[in-house]
């Protein structure tokens, strides 16, 4: 008898699958680096006719110019480099302080969507349908050049209040903390009141599971954080002094300014984002079926530790992934700061220092990369997070 | 003997719980904290909403040609009924406003009819909504052919340049979209390595920074003699970001088809393709019709950020309307007015992908 296997008939090599998928890989290698290295000859063709030289050299020479705000030291005759980090560290704040706002009035407008008054919950409602269906640029221009820039009085008219803070075109001036020595102790406190939280819960958490007592963790921690670094304040003689805002010629000298574009930016960045928390946090607490409370009800327990021990940390699960991406648009939604004026990385950098300097794609680059390099750390974390709090199935 | 049950009829609900009173004690004073609140927030509302009406409507100037009308204290809507075609067509040359016009009512026509239930031809409409109608709308807004007058791009402006840009930036990015989700799923791991950092890369960034790129590093990138005008640089910029968000939405729509139904496409000897075009894509596009929708209610949105590099959308037009010296502090009117046309849009859209998606919703 003949052995048949060799003589079945033989796929053509084009249509077997594995030589098929390897030749288009091929292929697709190719064409990406073709085009690739078409946009990257043409690109060092066109600058050298244009006279631009590349790589980062330009980065050490003197700016030359003025920023509206800084956080950290600076003045015109810091490098190009430095102003890279002054927009860095504008945007990084007014992300902050608008991840704070909204994170906070997105969770009230959340629940208040859900309460059973129905003034409270139309409202909610009205909110979230206005804001979240208006662009945000537009809600920016409105805040900044319809309510702030309209109704802010000149330096010399400022509103007044008890004569230490000050609200005028220019900004808000408040008094400003000035440390003086011994000012680093409470530093010390509060990192020493973060280690021994991190510790406390830690012993708190596997006290309960192996005791089941449970402790006062939240009051304990607010204790530690907060409690302890005043305590140290205190102790220290209060080493600290207010620096007060006073009008020299036309303008307010001293104290902490915030000049009204952050005031705009960062109020409209929190209504908007809001209004997106909200409907995340009320389809997050939708998503809890009624029978885990009502089997919480069963098992004797009252309302509030229902809403904490029950619904909130199921609702979590649901609420985390979609906030996540709120939290990076905030941060993306940021770059329109340029539009204002707010001294952010886009409008410093990739707008003043593109302009003067005219290294396009080095500044472009950069900026892509910070704002790429913000999403992956934000999402790993909030990954990290996530499955930390994820159902852990049988 | 035996006595006979007779039960008494039942009483009425009292009156406190019936009619208003009873639904203002259900839903305004259940509890005491509940009528706080309830009180506060009837406060408040009174003390924002009366006055907003009040400048908006009751005291507001309707008619009038010029300032001098504006003298109410209200709000000055003659600025706004002014400057309309001002803010519908910018610069475009008033004696050819006919043409987006007829652009717009085809628009209507090609949309208006899938809002209708019984409309049979819906899916047919829905093709030419995104093959003929772009090419038909290209060749009567930009002229040039058809003995039709042309009008350069940078006399395009206002909320008809903003449609435009939405409409395009999402029919452009379908294609792509759909390419690059079928790569991330691909089994290749070059293909999905590229399309997985082509995708991550546009989402990882703001829309600004891509406009910025699209305006300052492209010319750079292409080579000597070819230079695309500025409205198309900023639509390719639009496009490459969308069709990474574009990608993400259908990628879901994928993953929700079981996979029965690839399996089955395979076993009837169908290819890759067959599988993909005649199986699975019709089913997942269908899913995700409210998220294509959701994602050009965020598009629509943000096209309003093309002012930054220098095109004349509705609320770059409204921008400079306001500074116009002939007007006195008309910026609120101004902002309003735009935000309403927003709104109106969005919306709708955003009602509409909240029917679909119950429409859609077959599952349990």
């Amino acid at each position: 008898m003949a052995d048949h296997t060799d003589q079945q008939p033989k796929t053509a090599i084009w249509n077997d699958p594995t030589f098929r998928a390897i030749v288009f890989q091929i292929l697709a290698v190719v064409a990406i680096i073709y085009v690739f290295w078409t946009i990257f000859d043409n690109t060092l063709t066109n600058m050298d006719k244009r006279g631009i030289t590349t790589g980062f050299k330009f980065l050490d020479n003197p700016a030359g110019f003025g920023i509206l705000m800084t956080l950290i030291e600076y003045d015109e005759t810091y490098s190009y480099g430095r102003t890279f980090f002054v927009g860095l560290m504008n945007t990084l704040l007014v992300s902050v302080i608008g991840v704070v706002f909204a994170t906070a009035l997105g969770f009230t407008l959340g629940v208040a969507r859900l309460s059973n008054n129905w003034v409270i919950s139309k409202l909610a409602t009205i909110y979230v349908e206005v804001l979240r269906n208006i662009p945000l640029l537009l809600q920016i221009f409105f805040w900044y050049f319809a309510i702030l820039l309209k109704n802010l009085p000149h330096p010399r008219e400022s509103m007044n209040f008890n004569d230490s803070v000050f609200l005028n075109a220019r900004g808000l001036y408040t008094p400003g903390p000035v440390p003086t020595d011994g000012f680093f102790v409470v530093w010390l406190a509060f990192g020493l009141g973060i280690m021994a939280t991190v510790y406390l819960v830690r012993w708190a958490h596997k006290r309960q599971d192996e005791q089941g007592l449970q402790f006062p963790v939240f009051s304990s921690a607010v204790g530690l954080v907060i409690g302890l670094p005043l305590l140290a304040f205190f102790v220290m003689g209060m080493p600290m002094e207010l620096d007060y805002p006073s009008l020299q010629g036309f303008n307010f000298q001293g104290g902490m300014r915030v000049i009204p574009e952050l005031m705009a930016l960062s109020w409209a960045l929190s209504l908007y984002t809001a209004a997106f928390i909200a409907e995340i946090v009320r389809a997050g607490i939708q998503g809890v079926t009624h029978g885990q409370t009502e089997a919480a009800h069963a098992m004797g327990l009252r309302n509030a530790p229902t809403l904490r021990l029950v619904v909130i940390p199921q609702a979590m699960r649901i609420i985390i992934p979609p906030l996540t991406s709120q939290y990076l648009n905030l941060v993306k939604n940021s770059s329109l700061a340029t539009a204002i004026g707010y001294p952010d990385l886009v409008a410093v950098f990739m707008g003043t220092t593109l302009n003067q300097t005219g290294q396009a794609v080095e500044v472009v680059g950069m900026t892509m990369a910070v704002y790429l390099i913000i999403s992956l750390v934000i999402s790993s974390f909030m990954n990290w997070w996530n499955k930390k709090m994820a159902l852990v199935e049988r | 003997m035996s006595k006979i049950f007779t039960p008494l009829p039942d009483l009425p609900a009292p009156d406190s719980s019936k009619g208003f009173i009873g639904w203002l004690r259900h839903n305004l004073f259940s509890t005491p904290i509940n009528s706080v609140l309830s009180v506060v927030a009837l406060y408040i509302v009174f003390s924002a909403v009366i006055p907003a009406l009040n400048w908006a409507v009751f005291s507001a100037n309707w008619t009038g040609l010029t300032e001098d009308a504006c003298n109410s204290g209200g709000a000055c809507w003659p600025f706004v009924a002014s400057r309309l075609d001002f803010f519908i067509y910018g610069f475009y040359p008033s004696e050819l406003t006919w043409r987006l016009d007829l652009s717009f009512l085809l628009l209507a026509l090609t949309f208006g009819p899938q809002f209708v239930e019984a409309f049979p031809y819906k899916k047919n409409l829905g093709i030419f909504s995104v093959t003929g109608f772009p090419i038909i709308a290209y060749f009567l807004i930009s002229g040039g052919s058809f003995g039709l007058e042309s009008v350069p791009t940078e006399k395009w402006g206002g909320l008809s340049l903003t449609l435009l840009l939405a409409y395009v930036g999402i029919v452009a990015a379908l294609p792509i979209g759909i390419a690059l989700a079928l790569g991330r799923r691909s089994e290749m791991p070059v293909i999905r390595t590229f399309c997985i950092g082509f995708i991550e890369l546009w989402r990882g960034v703001p829309l600004i920074s891509v406009l910025f790129m699209a305006s300052v590093m492209l010319p750079l990138f292409l080579p000597e003699g070819v230079n695309f005008d500025k409205l198309l640089r900023a639509l390719i910029g639009i496009t490459m970001f969308q069709s990474a968000y574009m990608a993400e939405v259908i990628r879901g729509g994928l993953q929700a088809i079981p996979r029965g139904q690839y399996e089955a496409a395979s076993a009837m000897g169908m290819n890759y393709w067959k599988m993909m075009f005649l199986v699975v894509l019709p089913q997942a596009l269908k899913l995700v019709i409210p998220g294509i929708v959701n994602t050009f209610i965020a598009l629509f949105k943000d096209t309003t950020l093309v002012l930054i590099i220098g095109l004349f959308d509705i609320l770059a037009t409204v921008n400079s309307a306001i500074q116009d010296p002939k007007w006195g502090a008309v910026e609120t009117e101004g902002y309003v007015f735009a935000a309403f046309c927003f709104w109106v849009f969005c919306f709708s859209m955003s009602r509409y992908s909240q029917k679909l998606e119950r429409k859609l919703h077959t599952g349990h």
